[in-house]
């Protein structure tokens, strides 16, 4: 740094080494640029009415139980994002579009995959499944590292919390009506009451205000409204298909009709081989 | 304050330094804990003691956060007070400021660790803190910026040396994306959403993640790297002319490499492409600014024997090129398709995080400790310390890609009849095992080494109170 030779007057030394404000101002700039191509169309992005009038905002239930997968950090192990791949779809349904993401907020689609991809989990397995894997993954799924969430089935969420959070939702854009605005609680404490009975057909014991209910609610709503808008969608541009265009996985969707011994559920997906999807690789 | 006499010591203040240096080594030993137990958490998941605070996912936060913002930033701090000031030739601008700064920081950090594990979150991966926290990071840093500039206005010294090129584009950027990022609406004290949803939030979230590693891990390292790998090797910087280059290339190139994080996802295909070209052509200012780094020690190679900072240094330098290398190659979209998802990240990332990050604080730390306080207390120890990280993170990183290899190849592989070959999730899984027992042994061995350095620091520091040795009246600044 003491080499004062002659080589290094250059242009850099004499115009901007010298001027700390011009430096700073050249430096914003040359990140300015990168940002600004990448980020700003996306911040216009209109995905147009189909997405809207298919994928559908989260219910105040599913609100309450994306909230406790955000605080209890499920995103560290899990993604929710299945990529256009053969190997993929097998094993977890339909590729994620764009779309399908136009209600989260923040985005949870993660980047590691300790545990399985979560994306199409919704409707996979009843509520019973969900209500013990929860409270003891080898229960289900036998070696699993997934820790247990015992506390979910003590702990309660509040009508007062879930009110601020679905106001500050429909601050920033997603539709509600009048009556979930006016007192979201109510609304969800209906949604709740259903898991607690098609639990209660399971043997499964709990109350609705519990936390566990209220994450049940969110991981069977998972991936499912995508994966009816683009069954439908094929449906529409293959008219008369010779295999049924509709996702068998989407078929047992109804948990309390779903087998009441939760151990009987499939461990591994129940869907056929998927046609090698648009744009993958292998 | 004395501005007469500049290049003395005792101008500058040195005291700063030392706190900021204080505070590296604690959370360096806090950070890099927290690291084991949950490493060892997906060895043997029990080890979370089934207390939700302690919980993996809530850990996991916690560590990415520590090491980053608490070592990592501390390290930076405390060597951009010490070169700052000597390559301007001038205190900096305001004691207060500094104190306000150093003080703001710890706090900050402090509350980190006391909502992570509460669950206090906003899910944005590296941007986890609440929106109180992160409106306290921007006025702290602020205040750093207006001490930072400050001091750049009253040097005494006509020309900014390449150190301050890379801090500077650290202390400008930072915020950039901080703020950007974490634009959201509070609901709670604790929760908000952000303004971005979906696949927008996502790009905001990797054009911040990756240009975090990029403008906090990476630029004011090589900042480091410039002031303190010369003045070790008492060489002057291989090429000044290189350093112009790969200053420009990289802080332009670098913040378009964000969408490499989603590849394959549905961002539009043009920014996948975009982002994925811009990581491949990092790599050529990566390795001009590991070139001009390592080269520094053209004709002093021997150094690379006797003197542990060196090793230190050169180790440190090496893993920066290992690291810059694979990550455009994990920007190849059909290699990406094989290792996203896997503990091949893991790997990459504390390649770079243990050997770039981790090393070059340390051998930072070990020129500065004589300086600052005296004679360093045990020299063996210092070569021990580079051993056992050498080793550690050998053995971390080696066992993360062979892991990470494993887990891909098993999830794409289709058997003969068109299924999948391991339809169980749980199958990778239980492969796993043996290679997260040898990163709780590799990362073990590295916390070891790290508090081995603290107890030879704290001796240090004791030895010069006791008289017994004192700070090298190293005539100050070039
Ligand atoms: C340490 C990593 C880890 C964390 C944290 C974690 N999981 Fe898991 N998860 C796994 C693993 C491994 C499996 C696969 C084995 C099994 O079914 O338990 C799994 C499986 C699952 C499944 C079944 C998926 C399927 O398709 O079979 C669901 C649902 C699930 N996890 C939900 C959650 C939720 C909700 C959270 C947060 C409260 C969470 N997990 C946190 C590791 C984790
Ligand atoms: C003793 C040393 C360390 C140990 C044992 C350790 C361990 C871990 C573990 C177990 C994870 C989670 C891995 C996973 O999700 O599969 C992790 C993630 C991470 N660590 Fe460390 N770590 C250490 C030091 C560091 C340091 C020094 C840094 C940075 C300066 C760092 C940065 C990160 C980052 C950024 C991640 C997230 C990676 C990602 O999301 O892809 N770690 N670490």
């Amino acid at each position: 740094m003491n080499d004062t030779n002659h080589q290094n007057d250059t242009w850099h030394r004499r115009m901007l080494e010298n001027k700390g404000g011009l430096f700073a101002v050249l430096s914003v700039a040359a990140i300015s640029v990168g940002s600004a191509i990448e980020l700003v169309p996306m911040f216009t992005i209109d995905y147009g009415t189909e997405a809207s009038e298919n994928i559908h905002p989260y219910t105040p239930l599913e609100v309450v139980g994306r909230d406790i997968y955000i605080r209890e950090g499920c995103y560290t192990c899990h993604s929710q994002w299945v990529r256009p791949f053969r190997s993929e779809t097998l094993r977890y349904g339909e590729w994620s579009r764009a779309e399908e993401y136009v209600w989260d907020r923040p985005f949870q689609i993660g980047s590691r995959r300790i545990g399985p991809d979560l994306m199409r989990v919704g409707g996979k397995y009843n509520d019973a499944w969900h209500f013990d894997h929860m409270k003891d993954p080898r229960s289900t799924s036998p070696g699993s590292i997934m820790p247990t969430f015992p506390w979910l089935y003590d702990w309660s969420w509040t009508p007062e919390d879930l009110k601020a959070s679905i106001t500050a939702l429909h601050t920033l854009g997603t539709p509600y009506d009048d009556a979930t605005l006016a007192d979201p609680g109510k609304v969800a404490m209906v949604q709740a009451d259903e898991i607690v009975k098609s639990l209660a057909t399971a043997n499964r014991a709990v109350t609705p205000d519990k936390e566990i209910v209220a994450l049940i609610a969110y991981l069977q709503r998972m991936g499912k409204d995508g994966r009816a808008w683009l069954a439908a969608k094929e449906a529409a541009a293959s008219p008369p298909p010779a295999a049924p265009a509709m996702d068998p996985a989407a078929a047992p969707a109804d948990p309390a009709a779903a087998p009441a011994d939760p151990a009987a559920a499939p461990a591994a997906p129940a869907e056929p081989p998927a046609p090698p999807a648009a744009g993958g690789a292998q | 304050m004395a501005k007469d006499n500049p290049t003395s010591t005792g101008v500058y203040d040195d005291d700063v330094v030392r706190l900021f240096f204080g505070a590296t080594v604690l959370w360096a030993i806090v950070g890099m804990l927290v690291g084991v137990i949950i490493a060892l958490q997906l060895a043997y998941w029990p080890a979370n003691l089934g207390v939700p605070y302690l919980t993996f996912s809530r850990l996991r936060p916690l560590h990415t956060n520590a090491v980053i913002f608490a070592f990592a930033g501390n390290a930076v701090f405390t060597g951009l007070y010490y070169s700052l000031q000597r390559l301007c030739k001038v205190r900096m601008f305001s004691d207060v400021i500094s104190r306000i700064h150093f003080w703001g920081w710890q706090a900050i950090i402090v509350s980190a660790a006391l909502t992570l594990p509460f669950g206090f979150t906003t899910g944005k991966e590296y941007a986890e803190l609440i929106w109180p926290i992160d409106l306290a990071i921007a006025v702290v840093w602020v205040l750093f910026a207006i001490n930072f500039f400050g001091t750049l206005a009253t040097r005494k010294v006509e020309h900014m040396y390449v150190a301050i090129w890379f801090y500077m584009s650290f202390v400008l950027t930072v915020p950039v994306l901080h703020i950007v990022n974490s634009l959201e609406l509070p609901a709670t004290f604790g929760r908000s959403y952000p303004i971005y949803s979906g696949m927008t939030d996502a790009l905001v979230q990797w054009w911040y993640g990756h240009n975090a590693v990029a403008f906090f891990l990476t630029t004011p390292f090589l900042g480091l790297m410039y002031y303190f790998m010369p003045k070790a090797a008492e060489k002057p910087v291989f090429s000044y002319r290189l350093s112009i280059i790969h200053f420009w290339a990289l802080v332009f190139l670098y913040i378009w490499a964000g969408p490499h994080h989603l590849l394959y996802s549905g961002l539009p295909d043009w920014v996948q492409t975009v982002g994925s070209a811009f990581s491949i052509m990092l790599i050529a200012p990566s390795w001009g600014g590991m070139l001009n780094g390592l080269l520094t020690l053209r004709g002093a190679w021997d150094r690379l024997r006797t003197d542990a900072i060196i090793k230190f240094f050169v180790v440190g330098i090496s893993f920066y090129g290992i690291s810059t290398f694979e990550g455009p190659m994990m920007s190849v979209r059909d290699i990406n398709a094989l290792t996203h998802f896997t503990n091949w990240n893991i790997a990459h990332v504390h390649g770079g995080a243990l050997g770039w990050n981790g090393m070059i604080t340390f051998g930072m730390l070990y020129w500065l400790a004589p300086r600052l306080w005296g004679k360093v207390h045990n020299e063996g120890w210092v070569n021990l310390h580079f051993w056992m990280s050498t080793i550690a993170i050998v053995l971390y990183i080696v066992a993360m890609w062979a892991a990470g290899l494993t887990e891909g190849l098993m999830w794409r592989a289709i058997a003969p009849d068109g299924l999948l070959q391991y339809p169980n999730f749980v199958d990778t899984t239980a492969r796993m095992n043996p290679f997260f027992w040898t990163r709780v042994v590799g990362g073990t061995l590295y916390l070891s080494g790290v508090i081995l350095m603290a107890i030879n620091l704290l001796l240090t520091v004791r030895d010069s109170r006791g008289g017994n040795s004192a700070p090298l009246s190293a005539a100050a600044a070039k």
